[in-house]
């Protein structure tokens, strides 16, 4: 009971970060929420026993992904038109 | 106008979307579960239920995620590869091609935003543990969760934290693109012995089988899925190494 309601919490948390995602000007604001995102998918396959695809998911969706998002907006432009 | 349209485009995924996966429950264990939907049950049962019961036999790994991925699916595992393969030289072939424009800007902003001491000596201290993470979660392949694939993402995650802390921190690219070759070509000349000699693509049994849940088990399980590390693990390094150095 306690870990379904773990979860419930986990994908409102997700949810919350991607209507943030999209609303935000600041894109750099946008890719930081969007890492969490990717925290929260990382913690809910652990928790429905999938600790493999949990561990790349971490490593990519929260660390290169974010990364590599940072440096094309230092490339482009920081604030959304 | 654009606003309403938008939304029955939403609705009308959503429904789709609800449709399809109604029957299943959120985290339901299917072949354990007595489920009242005989679909469900039918769908999923037979391949899942080979695998679980016969991977003892057929590739002594305990860890069956794995022996699914290495063994039963190794052609989509050579897919896979090459995919990432393919989008790492693409990338190195577009940035190498923009970097000669615009050579001389990035000189200027090379020495800004340097992080601080604090930053610095812990990633100096974590960077060989993160490492040594990584490749155990490679070599352990077999035996515990993760492979080739997550061990090489946590390497170049590694690597990317030290470019992180220290902007004069410089890989040499010729031994990574080198490693990532060799190995690259290492796997796939594995997956040709078998297909060649015996006519099944990666064929596991080549080397003794081992005792089941140590080291040496599984076959050439740990020898693919340190090979496929290697080669992850350096590829992904040069991707953002060479993502950082078009800052």
């Amino acid at each position: 009971m306690v870990l379904m309601l773990l979860q419930i919490f986990l994908l409102i948390l997700m949810l919350i970060a991607a209507i943030f995602t999209v609303a935000y000007k600041d894109l750099m604001n946008s890719v930081i929420v969007s890492g969490f995102i990717s925290l929260g998918a990382s913690l809910l396959f652990y928790f429905l026993q999938a600790p493999d695809v949990a561990l790349t998911e971490a490593a990519i969706g929260t660390g290169l992904t974010t990364y590599i998002f940072v440096v094309t907006i230092r490339k482009t432009e920081r604030m959304e038109k | 106008m654009k606003k309403i349209i938008a939304t029955l485009i939403l609705l009308v995924f959503t429904f789709y979307t609800y449709n399809t996966i109604k029957g299943f429950r959120f985290g339901h264990d299917f072949l354990n579960a007595k489920t009242n939907n005989k679909k469900i049950s039918q769908k999923i049962e037979p391949a899942g239920k080979h695998y679980l019961e016969n991977n003892k036999l057929e590739n002594n790994a305990s860890n069956v995620v794995t022996s699914i991925v290495v063994s039963y699916r190794g052609f989509d595992t050579l897919g896979e590869v090459t995919v990432l393969f393919l989008a790492a030289t693409g990338l190195g072939v577009i940035l190498t091609l923009t970097k000669k424009e615009d050579d001389d800007e990035n000189e200027n902003d090379s020495s800004e935003g340097e992080p601080s001491l604090i930053v610095k000596t812990a990633s100096r201290i974590l960077f060989p543990l993160i490492f040594i993470f990584g490749a155990y979660v490679f070599i352990h392949g077999h035996l515990t969760p993760g492979g080739g694939f997550q061990g090489g993402t946590i390497i170049a995650s590694a690597y990317l934290m030290m470019f992180l802390s220290y902007s004069n921190f410089k890989i040499n690219h010729s031994i990574f693109k080198s490693i990532e070759s060799m190995s690259g070509l290492t796997f796939i000349s594995i997956g040709l012995v078998g297909l060649i000699g015996f006519g099944i693509f990666l064929k596991l049994n080549l080397i003794p089988m081992g005792v089941f849940n140590t080291l040496f088990s599984a076959g050439l399980i740990p020898i693919v899925y340190i090979i496929v590390g290697f080669k992850v693990g350096s590829e992904l390094t040069a991707v953002v190494d060479s993502y950082r150095e078009n800052w």
